[in-house]
């Protein structure tokens, strides 16, 4: 289900927990299986349970109560923008208004070429920077104005294009 | 010891203890949901919030830890506001459907809501709804009712053993959901309908049958295992349409079965036999009552006398009453028949050598205090699922549990080290085993040890560690082992290792009322499985249908044999039918007055719910006048009570077992190859109330059961 790779990280974030306690490792795995398979399918939570020696449920609890986690495909790059009080007065709204036109997708939904998806998200504590956004969970971008967002796409579809040469 | 003051009344609790039960001990109400006494504290429906001096805002009363001085008040006017604060949350998106909901006057949200709830609505926003689940044949789901207090979650994770429900997604998209495209398993899942305080989750069996306030309700015991569960049966026009748990910390807490909870429907399966039948010439024919006892009586009188002695066995299931065995054991010994109950047990040699009745060998409550538990032979969760959850609160402090047994099945309990034995490698672990420990073996045993050991000189020396390392050791025999036909055997070992490791042996008996049985001496030298399938020339069964024994055709082609075989029966099954050629309608537990002995040794007497079907007399009625026929004498017994005191004259308690069989015949040296594996333990097959229940039926543990039987219909066919 899961590379060796991937099972040997989460060996590494269960070692961090005292013997039978497994489970306090479970977003750790979660998050290492997401960033094998791209998204959280049924077969991949249970395998997470399964190797925690937990509920399955109990892990689908943890996985749907957290935003980062995606329980469906997305696109290759997940933009998540920032949509809370402090973001949408210095502009948050419009950020995701102009991607939303960009892009021809609404929130939750992905781009027909597979390569963007868009969602709301709940603050990422740098309200100084605002509007910001996410890219695939990870990477935080600042100060998201029109031409910055233009040039992001603009790099990300290169970036894309690259990888696939 | 801490002291607190609550509404100004001053109130001593023990340290850790949280300021809802020093409410509790105090007797004051605090209105909550999600907190309930066995299950872990969740805190969060909020409505439990009371007013704490010097605390900047209201705090829960389930989850705040009693202090030293703390002074509580649960009405002021703090108090009612938070509390009607959070009441109208809890109603913004609950439904106003009480007038279609089966909740609906046994509801806590609606009780708490006349005195919490406000008259009108200030959200005018969309209410949300959420998608109803499929939580199998037992419980149905409307979950937009659902307030979210996780007592369900709680319940299956902590008392069931198995997390089977969660809660996921977050805030208003919240929703209690088993993991997708599974249900629920749990052997006691009906319990989470009584959990919920509202009307999410409800019995699918009882849906829409009637409304609470109009039913009848009477104590009772649960005839469907030896555990002895106290019920609250619940009918309406003179029909069962509910059970529910009583109360009773000392044997099923406030739990019941599903077992328990659900069997009742079986009560009015449509073939209920109503008026007495007899057989004739290959019909059936409906008569009175006096023709049908005398019919009986005459054909068992004319197989008694031309088919001599040994000609007949009256046999009874191990469910029936104290009274109903006691005077079956007076008309067996009018006819010269055997009587016995052991429907399931092939050996009769272990209950002979032992001489004193197995039971528990102890109380219930003890299994919690006991540190150390090896089973032999057992298949906990289906022969008595309350003690499942008795050993997963002695699992939670620690105890050490052992199982030697041939299944797979999980028993949900956390920590248990099994080891998967076949009898016949089970026997060989166990010479070998007690050789280990030093024990003398008696001569049977020579070829057993001989064979190579399953099982490693150092795991013997874990087990035996882990034994010794507790302060009450426990040794229990099972119901596939005490089934089988080398019980005696088993238990001698069990004995001598018992002895060695200083544990004591625990009896898991097969039967609501086993332990009554054997103590009115409804026992012969043979089992009623052995006598059922030796061809006699007669029988009288009583609660029995073939299906109930270990082999089920077999008896049911020496019915088929006999010149005679008398029912007394609430069903006339086709099975009987075809075996029986008398069938006397006699009355399900809810329908006369009678006496369990459960597992403990615990007498407990109760009375009839509802009035007999029909023609339908109670069992010691009927057993009674036959007795009366066959010696001509009338039996002086007016009421139940007075059979019960006669059957259990005082002291009858020295009568069970402290210890195991010590010596058994001589039997020729055993070897491996020769001894049967074990028989499976049903859950929804063991008595005739049971599996004539729709919704058990339906699950999927009895799909699997009746599955496993299919086969060998098919090729007696």
């Amino acid at each position: 289900m899961l590379s060796p790779e991937a099972l040997a990280r989460i060996d590494r974030e269960i070692a961090k927990y005292p013997a039978g306690q497994k489970q306090s490792a479970v977003m750790a795995a979660l998050r290492i299986a997401q960033e094998e398979k791209g998204w959280l399918s049924e077969e991949t939570i249970a395998f997470v349970a399964d190797y925690l020696e937990m509920p399955p449920v109990a892990v689908y609890e943890v996985a749907t109560f957290y935003n980062m986690y995606d329980l469906a495909p997305v696109g290759k790059y997940k933009l998540t923008v920032c949509t809370n009080l402090p973001c949408a007065l210095s502009g948050g709204y419009h950020a995701a208004e102009h991607l939303k036109e960009r892009l021809g997708i609404d929130f939750n939904e992905t781009t027909p070429d597979g390569l963007f998806t868009l969602k709301e998200g709940e603050c990422m504590g740098a309200c100084g920077d605002a509007p910001v956004l996410l890219v695939n969970n990870h990477r935080m971008c600042c100060r998201m104005t029109r031409e910055r967002l233009d040039a992001l796409l603009e790099t990300l579809k290169r970036q894309a294009t690259e990888n696939t040469q | 010891m801490l002291t607190l003051e609550i509404d100004g009344k001053p109130v001593e609790v023990e340290d850790g203890a949280t300021v809802m039960d020093a409410a509790n001990k105090l007797g004051i109400y605090i209105p909550h949901f999600c907190y309930h006494k066995k299950l872990s504290i969740a805190a969060n429906c909020r409505m439990c919030l009371v007013e704490v001096e010097r605390a900047p805002k209201p705090l829960p009363a389930c989850a705040t830890p009693a202090t030293n001085g703390m002074k509580v008040r649960t009405h002021s006017r703090k108090a009612i506001t938070a509390q009607k604060g959070v009441m109208e949350f809890l109603l913004i998106n609950h439904p106003l459907d009480c007038p279609i909901c089966d909740q609906g006057g046994e509801c806590q949200l609606q009780d708490l809501a006349v005195g919490y709830g406000q008259s009108a609505h200030r959200f005018a926003e969309a209410k949300r709804v959420v998608a109803d689940k499929d939580l199998g044949p037992l419980i149905d789901t409307f979950m937009t009712r659902c307030i979210n207090c996780t007592r369900c979650v709680r319940f299956l994770a902590e008392i069931g053993g198995f997390q089977e429900l969660g809660q996921a997604f977050r805030g208003e998209h919240a929703e209690i959901l088993p993991f997708l495209g599974q249900t629920v398993h749990s052997e006691i899942s009906g319990n989470v309908i009584d959990l919920c305080p509202v009307g999410a989750l409800t019995s699918k069996p009882f849906l829409y049958r009637a409304r609470t306030w109009e039913l009848t309700r009477r104590r009772s015991i649960s005839p469907h295992d030896a555990w002895g569960s106290n019920l609250i049966v619940q009918s309406k026009h003179d029909t069962v349409k509910r059970v529910l748990p009583l109360e009773f910390e000392a044997i099923n807490e406030c739990w019941l079965s599903d077992r328990d909870r659900f069997a009742y429907e079986g009560l009015n399966a449509s073939d209920r036999l109503t008026r007495p039948m007899v057989k004739t010439d290959g019909r059936w024919v409906e008569v009175a009552w006096q023709t049908a006892l005398e019919v009986a009586a005459n054909r068992l009188a004319s197989v008694a006398e031309e088919n001599g002695d040994d000609a007949l066995a009256f046999l009874a299931h191990p469910m029936s009453t104290v009274e109903e065995l006691y005077l079956l054991k007076a008309l067996g010994a009018a006819f010269g028949a055997a009587v016995d109950t052991r429907i399931r047990q092939r050996d009769a040699r272990a209950d002979l050598a032992r001489g004193k009745v197995a039971w528990l060998n102890g109380s219930i409550t003890e299994i919690v205090e006991s540190d150390g538990h090896w089973f032999l032979g057992a298949d906990v969760r289906r022969e008595l699922p309350l003690m499942a959850v008795r050993l997963r609160a002695a699992a939670k402090a620690g105890a050490r549990i052992v199982r030697w047994d041939d299944s797979d099945d999980d028993w949900r309990i956390p920590g248990v080290d099994p080891h998967k034995l076949t009898a016949p490698a089970m026997l060989v672990a166990l010479v070998h085993f007690a050789k280990h420990l030093g024990v003398t073996l008696p001569d049977w045993a020579v070829g057993l040890v001989q064979q190579p050991s399953p099982l490693s000189a150092a795991e013997f020396d874990a087990l035996s560690a882990a034994l010794r390392g507790a302060q009450k050791r426990r040794i229990w025999l099972g119901r596939p082992l005490r089934a089988h036909p080398n019980a005696a055997e088993f238990e001698w070992l069990a004995e001598a290792i018992a002895g060695a490791l200083g544990a004591k042996l625990g009896w898991l008996v097969d039967g609501a009322n086993a332990v009554g049985a054997a103590v009115v001496g409804a026992q012969a030298t043979q089992t009623a499985h052995q006598l059922a399938s030796a061809g006699k020339a007669g029988y009288l069964l009583v609660n029995l249908e073939p299906e109930d024994f270990a082999a089920p055709d077999a008896v049911a082609d020496s019915f088929a044999r006999a010149r005679t075989v008398v029912a007394l029966t609430p069903y006339a099954s086709e099975s009987l039918k075809a075996a029986a050629d008398v069938l006397l309608p006699i009355a399900p537990f809810t329908e006369t007055s009678g006496t369990l002995v459960n597992i403990e040794g615990r007498l407990q007497s109760f009375t009839a719910v509802v009035r007999p079907r029909e023609m339908t007399r109670p069992g010691w009625k009927v057993l009674a006048a036959l007795t009366a026929m066959r010696t001509g004498r009338s039996v002086a017994y007016t009421a139940s009570d007075a059979v019960r005191d006669a059957a259990l004259p005082q002291g009858w308690r020295t009568q069970l077992a402290q210890h195991g069989l010590t010596a058994i015949a001589p039997a020729p040296t055993l070897h491996a190859s020769a001894i049967p594996a074990f028989d499976r333990v049903t859950l929804y097959q063991g008595d005739m109330i049971v599996r004539r229940s729709a919704s058990l039926q339906a699950t999927d543990d009895a799909k699997a059961e009746r599955g496993a039987t299919i086969p060998s219909e098919e090729a007696a066919a």
